[in-house]
């Protein structure tokens, strides 16, 4: 019987929720590594024991763990990130240039064949690949070629906070970094180019046609149709048709455009959804009401899901790795909230229910779908 | 032996107590102790000095004797009641925030 283990990071520690394929019992495992600030943990699609784990405080930086057993026990790897090369410089936020600082681990990305290959995502904005399991990691330095001097932090950070793998082509991967944009490779890593081409930015940039500059907060895309791209951008949910070659705004009937995270049904390709929130300088949900939003028909017209989401006095935040899907017949999808609350729905977002209530605040929910 | 003591996120990540003791060769001093360290518990690399530069991590001091010795050179001896193991070396997750 298929079940499901949901990777759940937070403030201060990590989660590990599973049930059956039934998702109305959950068990809950954790904290892991309890106090230390968990940004993200993912399974390997190859080996879904085998997980990964970013783990960081401020006091002693970054550690990554490794677990070949599904969670149950862990190891830390190697955590050494030193970017390649020369220290080069991005643009700050008065403008002025600033060398490139490791800081931390936003986003581990398994690869979709290999369970000793994975990517990591970091702030400043970098790329970095290990080949063995986490023991090293190499950067990907190319992608700081992509006008990298003219990349900014947004209110977060610098962050590579997205990491796409495209399933029909190993060479090609899409990244997204607050608040430089999004970029693909064609070369499985070597060589980058910004992908922005419609994006929008009303009074930020004086180039409106700039490559780089834009805060793109959340991708996501379809396995079955790897050219078709969803993106949560600061303000505007977006669309692309072209791998990212052009992009269109899909905004349509949304209470608010701003939010963090995007999702894909997994079965749906035209199925999507996100979680507005008011603006950039409250972020909490318009009105009090926690609603996820879906359409059905890839974007422009979206419907409101509210049965079993608090629709008063609500004011957490839904962040933009805290959002992901399972593969079951009936998908289901999870979020999680700065408020520690992790939602569940069994039947693609019509009903929730939250698993647990009161974990410190969330910052990421990856699902497994195990058989 | 020299004793060192942990901060709490360290231990649980080394998996030992409050106190170790390692054997290290004289002269003992920061940089000498935290070689031994780092050569016996490898996940601690990078947590109380930087991977490259060897600097000590902002929020990490060195306490040993009454002394702050957090900046004093990597190479300098240390008291000697921590060289003949009397008195821990201490190493410390700073307090900040409120």
């Amino acid at each position: 019987m298929s079940s499901v283990r949901v990777l759940v990071g937070t403030r201060k520690g990590a989660f590990i929720l599973t049930s059956d394929g039934k998702r109305k019992k959950w068990d809950v495992s954790g904290p892991h590594f309890a106090g230390w600030e968990m940004y993200h943990l993912n399974g390997s699609p190859a080996d879904p024991n085998r997980l990964y784990a970013s783990q960081s405080t401020g006091w002693h930086g970054q550690i990554i763990q490794r677990s070949n057993d599904g969670g149950q026990t862990w190891e830390p790897v190697d955590n050494k990130f030193v970017y390649e090369g020369e220290t080069s410089t991005h643009q700050w936020y008065d403008g002025t240039q600033h060398p490139w600082e490791f800081k931390r681990v936003w986003r581990l990305e398994p690869s979709l064949t290999d369970p000793d290959t994975v990517y990591a995502g970091v702030e400043d904005a970098a790329l970095f690949r290990s080949t063995d399991g986490g023991q090293s990691w190499q950067e990907l330095p190319g992608l700081r070629s992509a006008k990298g001097n003219l990349w900014q932090p947004g209110a977060g950070g610098m962050c590579l906070h997205t990491i796409i793998l495209d399933p029909t082509n190993p060479d090609r991967i899409f990244i997204a970094i607050s608040a430089a944009g999004a970029f693909r490779s064609d070369d499985a890593g070597q060589t980058w180019k910004p992908i922005n081409s419609g994006l929008k930015i009303q009074y930020e940039l004086p180039d409106p046609a700039a490559e780089v500059g834009y805060c793109v907060h959340c991708l996501a895309m379809h396995p079955s149709r790897p050219g078709v791209l969803f993106m949560q951008k600061h303000w505007d949910v977006m669309r692309s048709d072209d791998a990212g070659e052009s992009w269109h705004e899909i905004s349509g009937n949304l209470p608010s455009d701003f939010g963090f995270p995007i999702a894909v049904h997994a079965h749906e390709p035209e199925t999507v959804y996100v979680v507005p929130i008011k603006s950039d300088l409250e972020h909490f949900p318009p009105d009090g009401k926690l609603r996820v939003y879906r359409s059905r028909k890839g974007g422009e017209e979206w419907e409101a899901l509210t049965k079993g989401l608090p629709q008063s006095d609500c004011y957490v935040n839904v962040l933009r790795t805290a959002m992901a899907v399972d593969t079951l017949e009936s998908c289901g999808v999870y979020f999680g909230t700065t408020g520690g609350q992790v939602y569940a729905s069994a039947d693609s977002g019509d009903n929730w229910t939250p698993i647990v209530r009161d974990l410190p605040a969330v910052l990421s929910v990856e699902v497994q779908t195990l058989k | 032996m020299i004793r060192v003591v942990l901060p709490p996120h360290l231990r649980t990540l080394a998996r030992v107590g409050r106190e170790l003791e390692l054997q290290v060769d004289e002269p003992v001093t920061t940089g000498s102790i935290l070689d031994a360290l780092e050569a016996i518990y490898p996940m601690l690399r990078g947590t109380i000095r930087d991977h490259v530069t060897k600097q000590r991590r902002p929020f990490i001091r060195f306490f040993a004797c009454g002394q702050d010795l957090s900046h004093q050179p990597p190479d300098a001896p240390l008291p000697e009641d921590v060289v003949t193991g009397t008195e821990t070396f201490m190493i410390v997750g700073a307090i900040a925030g409120g």
